[in-house]
């Protein structure tokens, strides 16, 4: 028996994690030629993004991809991040699992240690060349330059050369590699990868120089950073049971008690004692001797104490108006019809990490009416190429009834159909992705859901856009009748009859039967002009509230001429109108001066005091001005334009038919 | 071409309903018209003309909807068009009026079908002809060759006699678009009877083997949906010279439609039937039991032509046990055929021995 037990030792010897990683490329994203030169980009792109923020420098990407021969291309990608300093370089681009955020709990791109090494490893693997980096950090005078190999049986680096160089930036790094790969141009490629980092980082300036072809330049939509994320210890809500006996072994707390208050979020001394209590092990007993048992009865423990939720000002998600600039700044030359404003959701947690979701939709113009809508996917502010079908978000997505909001969707699930692009992102301290390679976020149930609500929320934006459209549109037609053609017909009428022309005002409030309100908001000289004009299409003089979401301390005064009666929480302005006479058309207009263009580009307008029935173009406010946006009921007024008399028939609608009988 | 009366009482009838709309709105009311329907289900037969007439349903041209006060507005720079047309002396096609909305903004016609039907809708309105409006088709009318006798009116004045038979090339006499009497007179007919042809391939055909002459027959070219001018002048003929007049045509459903115009009165014109419509024309053929007995060469029905049928089926002008029969022989066999399918049997077949059946069993011939 013993001698069979000492057979087996021979055999188990410790697999080295790069003879493993060797052997299972693809999930870490190097499965095709055409992924592994995008992953190759991606690492290291997501590495420079994350420097700068650590080092609350605004990012300036450079990104080349050279065509060395047929499938071989050199990439590099510089920053002008802080730099590494020289005795880690090697470690941290030629050893597997080595970085510094696999321990820490931030909202960063990089969750694993894994990323670069593994393009260093798969391009040493494809191409036999080592990886070239250079990196500077503002103290040294000169860079520090060397060659790279990845001893994949030891996991440690090999240099092959080094040496110190001049280098005209004051800090940052310069990786090269050369890889095996296809590069393409169109869906999953890099200038999309690109442009998607340029979305949801629009503090970034990135420069793209393919191997053919121009340059392309993603200027920065801001100089504003993302607010810097706290590091967080982890929440003992999600904690497994090898995490904590691991953390327990390596603490340099003496005592159980400091131990869960000084490792963990959200654990005081008095909620460490009940925990201790609960689970019979000693306040005071030492960490490191902690058994498989006691770890387990302390997570039972952690189950029943009441734990406060974890912090969430660790995360950054990028926000309403960036979400919106970088929608806008990556469209370029398509002009859609509108931008639902953005969602950002409250954060949430799930297993001990908070999360936070984001959601943007743009809809309309020019954006293609046959195809499915758009996706973007993004992770912590990394755009998500691969493995659609398998994320949470776009299962989400396909859970919405999409119907409901004004796009196409067969069945009412499914990705749905139409000029639409919808952006999601999810921000955590550790996203839960379904494989090494980071293209997709786990169907984790709490995410699912915050997203699901996120979208729905968006939507609801849209669809309050669309049903104003719509509403408007059909107004329009009637507009045209009495603003254009009834003037017409009767000065001509009057010419051929030899009468004076006849006062139209009887016939154009027979017509219509409503107050008309048409706003509109235009951007010139740095200024908003709005402008709220009111039609009076009824027999009758009307007088109404109006009221308005306005940042009213941007308003001119000078071109305001009319004061509003209440201005409520800087932006809920209300105007008193006592009296618009029968044809009357009365415009309010103001202009707003020292507001980004992109941060007021749709007007809200609302009317009380009148009867809902009688006005078209804007909604209706439902009792309370305090009421959010998207709370406000979404059924208008119904339309009164009532269609011919009892039984009359449309000539013209019948002779439609005639046309075509013979 | 001087003003007449018909001219004049034209200008009052128009100045008469731009009055109308103006008073409308002046009293504060939306601009409404009230015109016949022009549809299937609104034409009756008049026992009086034996011609289908408009019945009593009207439709409302109302400013209320976008279409209706663009038609309005239309009406209005027509009428003035008309107008400003009769004090100059002037006189334009149905194409040029099309031409000169241009210039009339929201007026403008976006197709020429919309201009013709509103100078239709007029006449329906103030019973008025578009020749009082100084409008005329620009469609050239059809072909006649057979030894009728015509007088008429050159463009210099002048008085011309021309005969059908003698006076013409083998394209036959070709027919002014006014046809009435200050234009044109009969001044002696030879023939039997008249054959109207649908298509110019068989018109030719009938030419070629002197039908005129063996058959002792008028062949007059429709060219497809005959005209008012055709059908005028066929009405014409058949009163005035007591001509009978028969019709030739394809074997399809809107063929069919050709005889029923002519013959029936056309719904698009029905206010005008008594005066273009001969009601004793019959049909010859192509009929369905045609395809059967002749075992003509066919094609099948395309899904409009079931339509086409179909809608005949409701149509009161076919609600006759012989149309209800071909209709319905035709939906069953599922096929059409051309009238120059005959040629099947050789060239001389139609004139030797198709028609000589056809007019003999019809009772045209002896
Ligand atoms: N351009 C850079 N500038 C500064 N530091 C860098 C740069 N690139 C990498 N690093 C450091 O090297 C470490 C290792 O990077 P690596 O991509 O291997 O792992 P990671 O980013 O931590 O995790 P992931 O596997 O999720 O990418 C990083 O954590 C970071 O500390
Ligand atoms: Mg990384």
């Amino acid at each position: 028996m013993s001698s069979i037990a000492h057979e087996l030792a021979k055999k188990q010897k410790e697999i080295s994690v790069s003879e493993f990683f060797e052997k299972n490329k693809q999930i870490l994203g190097f499965d095709s030629l055409t992924r592994a030169l995008i992953t190759s980009v991606k690492e290291a792109v997501d590495n420079s993004l994350d420097a700068c923020e650590d080092a609350s420098v605004l990012p300036e990407l450079i990104i080349k991809v050279e065509k060395v021969e047929n499938n071989e291309y050199r990439v590099t990608v510089e920053d002008n991040g802080p730099g590494i300093v020289k005795k880690q370089v090697p470690n941290v681009f030629a050893r597997l699992l080595y970085g510094s955020r696999f321990h820490t709990r931030s909202q960063r791109r990089g969750q694993q240690g894994i990323g670069v090494s593994a393009v260093v490893m798969y391009g040493q693997l494809t191409t036999g060349k080592a990886a070239t980096v250079r990196s500077k950090i503002s103290d040294e005078d000169v860079a520090y330059e060397c060659d790279l190999i990845l001893d994949t049986k030891k996991n440690r680096p090999d240099i092959i050369k080094e040496d110190f160089v001049i280098w005209d930036r004051v800090h940052g790094t310069s990786f090269q590699i050369h890889v095996k790969g296809k590069y393409i141009t169109g869906k999953q490629s890099i200038f999309e990868y690109l442009k998607g980092v340029a979305i949801v980082n629009p503090h970034a300036k990135i420069t793209f120089v393919p191997p053919e072809g121009n340059t392309v330049v993603f200027e920065r939509a801001t100089e504003q950073m993302p607010p810097p994320t706290k590091e967080i210890k982890p929440h003992p809500e999600g904690v497994e049971l090898g995490e904590l006996l691991s953390m327990a072994k390596y603490t340099e707390s003496l005592k159980m008690t400091s131990f869960l208050n000084n490792e963990f979020s959200r654990i005081s001394y008095r909620v460490a004692r009940e925990i201790c209590e609960l689970a019979g092990v000693a306040p005071d007993a030492r960490p490191d001797k902690l058994s498989l048992e006691e770890a387990g009865a302390i997570l039972e423990a952690i189950k029943k104490v009441k734990i406060m939720a974890p912090e969430t000002d660790c995360l950054s998600p990028i926000g309403e108006t960036l979400i919106r600039k970088g929608l806008k700044n990556v469209l370029g030359g398509l002009t859609p019809e509108f931008y639902a404003p953005p969602v950002t959701r409250e954060p949430k947690v799930f297993g001990g990490n908070p999360f936070v979701v984001e959601v943007g939709i743009v809809y309309g113009g020019e954006l293609n009416r046959e195809e499915p809508i758009q996706i973007l996917r993004f992770a912590n502010r990394v755009p998500l190429m691969y493995q659609q079908g398998a994320c949470a978000i776009t299962q989400a997505i396909q859970t919405v009834d999409w119907r409901r909001y004004g796009l196409e969707q067969r069945g009412g699930q499914g990705i749905p159909y139409g000029p639409a692009i919808v952006l999601v992102h999810v921000a955590s301290t550790k996203i839960p992705y379904t494989s090494e390679s980071k293209e997709a976020v786990a169907n984790i149930p709490e995410i699912k859901e915050e997203i699901e609500l996120a979208l729905k929320h968006c939507a609801r934006r849209l669809k309050t856009h669309l049903n104003k459209a719509a509403k408007k549109g059909k107004a329009k037609v009637k507009f045209e009748i009495v603003q254009d053609i009834i003037p017409m017909i009767a000065e001509k009428s009057a010419k051929i009859v030899g009468k004076p022309v006849p006062d139209i005002a009887g016939t154009i409030t027979k017509i219509m039967n409503v107050v008309w309100i048409d706003d509109s908001v235009t951007f010139e000289k740095k200024k908003h002009h709005v402008s709220v004009k009111i039609y009076n299409y009824t027999p009758k003089s009307q007088a109404l509230h109006l009221h308005m979401l306005v940042p009213y301390d941007k308003v001119d005064q000078k071109s305001l001429e009319v004061k509003p009666i209440e201005v409520r929480e800087g932006n809920k302005v209300t105007w008193d109108l006592k009296r618009i006479s029968s044809t009357e058309v009365y415009e309010l207009a103001f202009d707003l001066v020292g507001v980004p263009q992109e941060q007021y580009d749709d007007n809200e307008v609302y009317v009380s005091h009148i009867d809902p029935a009688s006005v078209i173009g804007v909604e209706v406010l439902p009792g309370d001005w305090d009421l959010e946006h998207l709370k406000i009921t979404e059924e208008g007024p119904e339309e009164t334009m009532d269609e011919g008399e009892e039984g009359e028939v449309d000539y013209d609608e019948v002779a439609e038919v005639v046309k075509n009988e013979e | 071409m001087k003003n007449n009366e018909r001219n004049l009482r034209a200008v009052d009838r128009l100045t008469d309903l731009a009055g109308e709309v103006y008073d409308q709105i002046d009293s504060g009311k939306i601009p409404k018209m009230m015109i016949p329907l022009r549809t299937k289900g609104n034409i009756r037969f008049d026992p009086k003309s034996n011609v289908w007439k408009y019945g009593k349903a009207m439709g409302a041209r109302t400013a209320k909807k976008l279409t209706g006060a663009q038609m309005l507005l239309r009406t209005m720079y027509m009428l003035e068009f008309i107008e400003d047309m009769i004090k100059d002396s002037k006189s334009s096609t149905l194409r040029e009026m099309y031409y000169i909305s241009e210039g009339w903004a929201k007026a403008k016609f976006s197709t020429q079908d919309e201009s013709n039907m509103l100078a239709e809708d007029l006449e329906i309105i103030t019973t008025c002809m578009r020749e009082d409006f100084k409008l005329r088709p620009e469609e050239d009318g059809a072909r006649v060759i057979g030894n009728v006798t015509i007088q008429e009116m050159d463009r210099k004045g002048k008085k011309k006699k021309i005969n059908c038979r003698d006076d013409v090339g083998d394209s036959g006499y070709g027919m002014p678009y006014n046809v009435e009497k200050e234009k044109i007179q009969f001044v002696d007919c030879d023939a039997d009877f008249l054959i109207a042809i649908e298509t110019g391939g068989m018109f030719d055909r009938l030419v070629e083997n002197k039908f005129d002459e063996d058959a002792h027959a008028i062949i007059v070219h429709l060219k497809g949906q005959p005209a008012r001018s055709t059908r005028r002048f066929i009405k014409r003929l058949n009163e005035e010279m007591k001509l009978p007049v028969c019709t030739f045509t394809d074997g399809d459903p809107w063929s069919f439609r050709i005889h029923a115009s002519l013959a029936y009165g056309a719904i698009k014109t029905a206010h005008l039937s008594e005066f273009l419509a001969t009601p004793t024309a019959e049909f010859i053929g192509i009929t369905a039991s045609d395809i059967l007995n002749y075992e003509l060469p066919t094609d099948k029905l395309s899904d409009k032509d079931i339509q086409a049928l179909n809608a005949e089926k409701t149509d009161p002008r076919f609600n006759d046990e012989f149309w209800k029969h071909e209709i319905d022989l035709m939906l069953e066999i599922n096929k059409k055929a051309e009238q120059q399918a005959l040629a099947k049997y050789g060239l001389d077949y139609v004139t030797d021995k198709y028609l000589p059946e056809k007019l003999t069993e019809m009772g045209i011939i002896k």
